[in-house]
C-alpha cells in the first residue's frame, strides 16, 4: 500500500510544481496526436465523404477494408511505418525515423480510417433525399458536400474523439518510430511504460493521470459541444 | 415549337432501374402559372416524373426543354436547377435555425446578406413562422417543419416549384391549415407548381390541371372536371371516384340519347351509339338519389331502379350504401339522410340518377396496360 500512497503523493508534487520534464512530455504529447488527428480528420473526411456519395464496382471491399482499418494494431502500424521509414526502405531517404514526424505519420495511419469509417457510416445515414434536396435549392456540387459534411457533424465529433482518444492512447507505433527518446520523442505513453519499467511508479502514476484528465477534458469539451446540439 | 406559354416540355422520357421501365411519358407540356397535379396510386411513378423533371433525376432517354431551351445543351442543368425548388413529403431541414434553413437556397447563390433578410422575412410571414425564426429545426413539429420546408422553397422565387406529396406525412387539422397558405401564396405568387399526391380532393383543391399516373405512363391529362366526369378508362374512373363501372350494350337510339342493357335491365345515357356496340357507363355515387318511395316521372331522362340494399359502409361524414338492382350500384348518403331514412341491409329501396350524370366510355374495358419491360 505504501508504493501506491507514495506513488501518489509524489505524481500529485510533480504535478503541482509543474516539473519541466512531465510537462515537455505531455506538451510533445499533445503536439504530435494533436496534429495526427487534424490531418487524419482532413484525409478522412475527405475520402469517407467521397467513398460515402460515389457508386463504383468493388465498393463494398473497400467499405470492408475501411472498416477492418478502424482497428488497426498500433503494433502493425508501427512495425509497417519503421520498415517504411527504416534508412534502406522505401522512404528512408526521408530519414525521419525516430523522430516526431514519424510519430505524427504512424498516428495518422492509425486515425484516419477511423475518420474515414465514422465519416463514411454518416454520411451514409444522411437521409437519401436530403441530397435531392440539398441540389434543388440550387447547390453546385461542392456546396452539396458541404452541406452534407455540416449536417453530419454531431457523428463527426465522435470520429475526432475517437481519432484522438486512440492516438494519444497508443503506444506500439509511437515506441517503434519514435524510439522513446528523452526530450525529443519521448510521449505520455512511452514514457510511462519506461518509468513503470525502472520501479519508478510516482513518476508513472503522475503521467497517468494526466493522460486520463487529458483525454477526459477533450472528451468532455467534445461531448459539452454535442450534447447542447441535441433537441429538447 | 414551343408556345410561349409552355414553361416546361418534356419529350419521349424514358426511366428505367435494372431493367425495369419506371417512366415512359412520350408528350407532357406544363404552362406557366398552372398548377399541376399528378395523382396516382402509391408507386405509380409520380414521384420519378417529378424528379425526372426537376432533373434530380436522369432519364435514360428524352428530352426537356425550359422556356424553349433544352436543358442540358441549350441550357446548362445549373441554371435550370436554381429555377426551381422543390419540397418533399419529409421537410428534410438542415440542422440549424428556421431562419437560416429559409435562407439557404439564396446563400447558395451567393445573394448579399441584406437580400436575403428581406426575402427570408417575407417567407416567414407568410408562412406564419416569424416567431421561429431562432428556434432550431430539430425542435419543430411537423407542420412547422413542413412550413419551414416550404418557405425556403419559395425564398428562391422558384419559376417551377415541386411539391411531392407535401402534406401527406401531416395530421388533417394541420394538412388543412397548410394547404389553405399554399393556396393562397400558389394564388398570388402565381407560381408554377408541379405536385405529386395520392389523394384526389387535394389535388382538385389546389390544380388547374390534373394528370392522372399508373405504372409510369400519363393516363390522362385535363381540367379538374375533365378527369373528374370524363374519365378515359376503368382505372382513372375509379381513382377520381366513380364508384360504379359497369359495361353493357347499347340496345336502343333514341333522339339524343340511347339504352343499354345490363344484365336485362335498361339503363338510359346521354349521347350516341351505334345499337350493338359495347360500352362502359360510370355512375358517380354522389349522383344517386336514393328513396323508400317511388319516384315521381316527373323528371325526363331519370333512370329508376328497384334494388336491395345488399351493404351499408360507415365511411366517416357518409355513408356508403350498395345496392343490387341487377347490377351494383353504389350511392353515397350523408349521416344525417341516414338517419331520416332508417336504411337496413336486405331492404329494398328505389335508386335514380339521371341519364346526364352518367359518363359514356365507348372504349371495351381495359386493365391499365402493363409497362413493356426491357428485355
Amino acid at each position: 500500500m505504501d508504493l501506491i500512497l507514495e506513488g501518489i503523493k509524489k505524481a500529485f508534487w510533480l504535478l503541482i510544481t509543474l516539473d519541466s520534464e512531465v510537462m515537455d512530455i505531455t506538451i510533445l504529447s499533445l503536439k504530435v496526436s494533436g496534429a495526427a488527428t487534424l490531418i487524419s480528420l482532413f484525409l478522412g473526411i475527405s475520402t469517407g465523404t467521397a467513398v460515402a456519395l460515389s457508386q463504383f464496382p468493388g465498393r463494398k471491399i473497400v467499405v470492408s477494408l475501411i472498416n477492418t482499418g478502424m482497428g488497426l494494431p498500433p503494433v502493425v502500424v508501427g512495425l509497417f511505418v519503421t520498415i517504411f521509414l527504416w534508412r534502406s526502405g522505401p522512404l528512408g531517404f526521408l530519414g525521419i525515423l525516430y523522430t516526431p514526424t514519424a510519430m505524427v505519420v504512424a498516428q495518422c495511419v492509425i486515425a484516419t480510417p477511423i475518420v474515414m469509417g465514422i465519416t463514411l457510416a454518416a454520411i451514409q445515414q444522411l437521409p437519401r433525399r436530403l441530397r435531392l434536396q440539398i441540389l434543388s435549392l440550387g447547390a453546385t456540387r461542392f456546396q452539396m458536400i458541404w452541406t452534407l459534411i455540416k449536417e453530419a457533424k454531431l457523428p463527426l465529433l465522435a470520429a475526432v474523439m475517437a481519432g484522438f482518444g486512440g492516438v494519444i492512447s497508443e503506444i506500439g507505433a509511437s515506441i517503434m518510430v519514435g524510439g522513446n527518446i528523452k526530450g525529443y520523442s519521448r510521449v505520455l505513453t512511452t514514457a510511462t511504460v519506461m518509468e513503470t519499467g525502472k520501479g519508478n511508479f510516482d513518476v508513472a502514476i503522475a503521467l497517468g493521470i494526466i493522460l486520463l484528465v487529458l483525454t477526459y477534458l477533450i472528451n468532455l469539451v467534445l461531448t459539452y459541444v454535442q450534447q447542447r446540439e441535441r433537441p429538447r | 415549337m414551343t408556345e410561349p406559354s409552355v414553361i416546361l416540355e418534356a419529350k419521349n422520357l424514358l426511366v428505367e432501374r435494372a431493367g425495369t421501365r419506371l417512366l415512359d411519358i412520350p408528350a407532357l407540356s406544363v404552362n406557366r402559372g398552372e398548377v399541376l397535379a399528378l395523382i396516382g396510386p402509391n408507386g405509380a411513378g409520380k414521384t420519378t416524373l417529378l424528379l425526372t423533371l426537376s432533373y434530380l433525376m436522369k432519364p435514360r432517354a428524352g428530352e426537356l426543354f425550359f422556356s424553349g431551351l433544352m436543358v442540358g445543351s441549350g441550357y446548362p442543368l445549373s441554371d435550370y436547377r436554381r429555377k426551381l425548388s422543390m419540397v418533399f413529403q419529409e421537410a428534410l431541414l438542415f440542422d440549424t435555425t428556421v431562419y437560416k434553413n429559409v435562407a439557404s437556397g439564396l446563400k447558395f447563390r451567393g445573394v448579399g446578406r441584406g437580400e436575403i433578410e428581406t426575402r427570408v422575412t417575407e417567407q416567414l410571414e407568410l408562412f406564419g413562422i416569424s416567431h421561429l425564426k431562432d428556434r432550431s429545426a430539430r425542435t419543430l413539429s411537423g407542420g412547422e417543419a413542413q412550413r419551414t420546408s416550404l418557405a425556403r422553397a419559395f425564398a428562391t422565387n422558384p419559376e417551377v416549384l415541386f411539391l411531392d406529396e407535401p402534406f401527406a406525412s401531416l395530421d388533417p387539422p394541420t394538412r388543412e391549415s397548410l394547404m389553405e397558405d399554399v393556396e393562397q401564396v400558389l394564388r398570388r405568387a402565381r407560381t408554377t407548381t408541379i405536385i405529386t399526391t395520392h389523394d384526389r380532393s387535394e389535388a382538385l383543391r389546389l390544380s388547374t390541371r390534373i394528370a392522372v399516373v399508373n405504372q409510369g405512363r400519363i393516363l390522362q391529362i385535363g381540367t379538374p372536371g375533365e378527369v373528374m366526369y370524363h374519365p378515359v378508362d376503368e382505372f382513372v374512373a375509379s381513382f377520381v371516384g366513380v364508384e360504379t363501372i359497369i359495361t353493357g350494350e347499347v340496345v336502343e337510339k333514341r333522339a339524343g340519347t340511347f339504352a343499354v342493357s345490363v344484365n336485362g335491365r335498361e339503363i338510359e345515357a346521354i349521347g350516341d351509339a351505334v345499337k350493338g356496340e359495347v360500352v362502359t357507363l360510370c355512375i358517380r355515387p354522389e349522383n344517386v338519389t336514393l328513396s323508400c318511395e317511388a319516384f315521381g316521372s316527373g323528371a325526363s331522362a331519370l333512370n329508376v331502379f328497384h334494388g336491395t340494399i345488399t351493404k351499408i359502409t360507415a365511411m366517416g361524414l357518409y355513408q356508403k350504401i350498395l345496392i343490387d338492382c341487377g347490377f351494383s350500384l353504389v350511392a353515397y348518403l350523408t349521416n344525417r339522410s341516414m338517419e331520416r331514412m332508417v336504411l337496413t341491409e336486405g331492404q329494398e329501396i328505389n335508386a335514380a340518377f339521371k341519364a346526364t350524370a352518367i359518363h359514356v366510355m365507348k372504349k371495351p374495358p381495359t386493365l391499365p396496360d402493363k409497362p413493356s419491360s426491357a428485355h
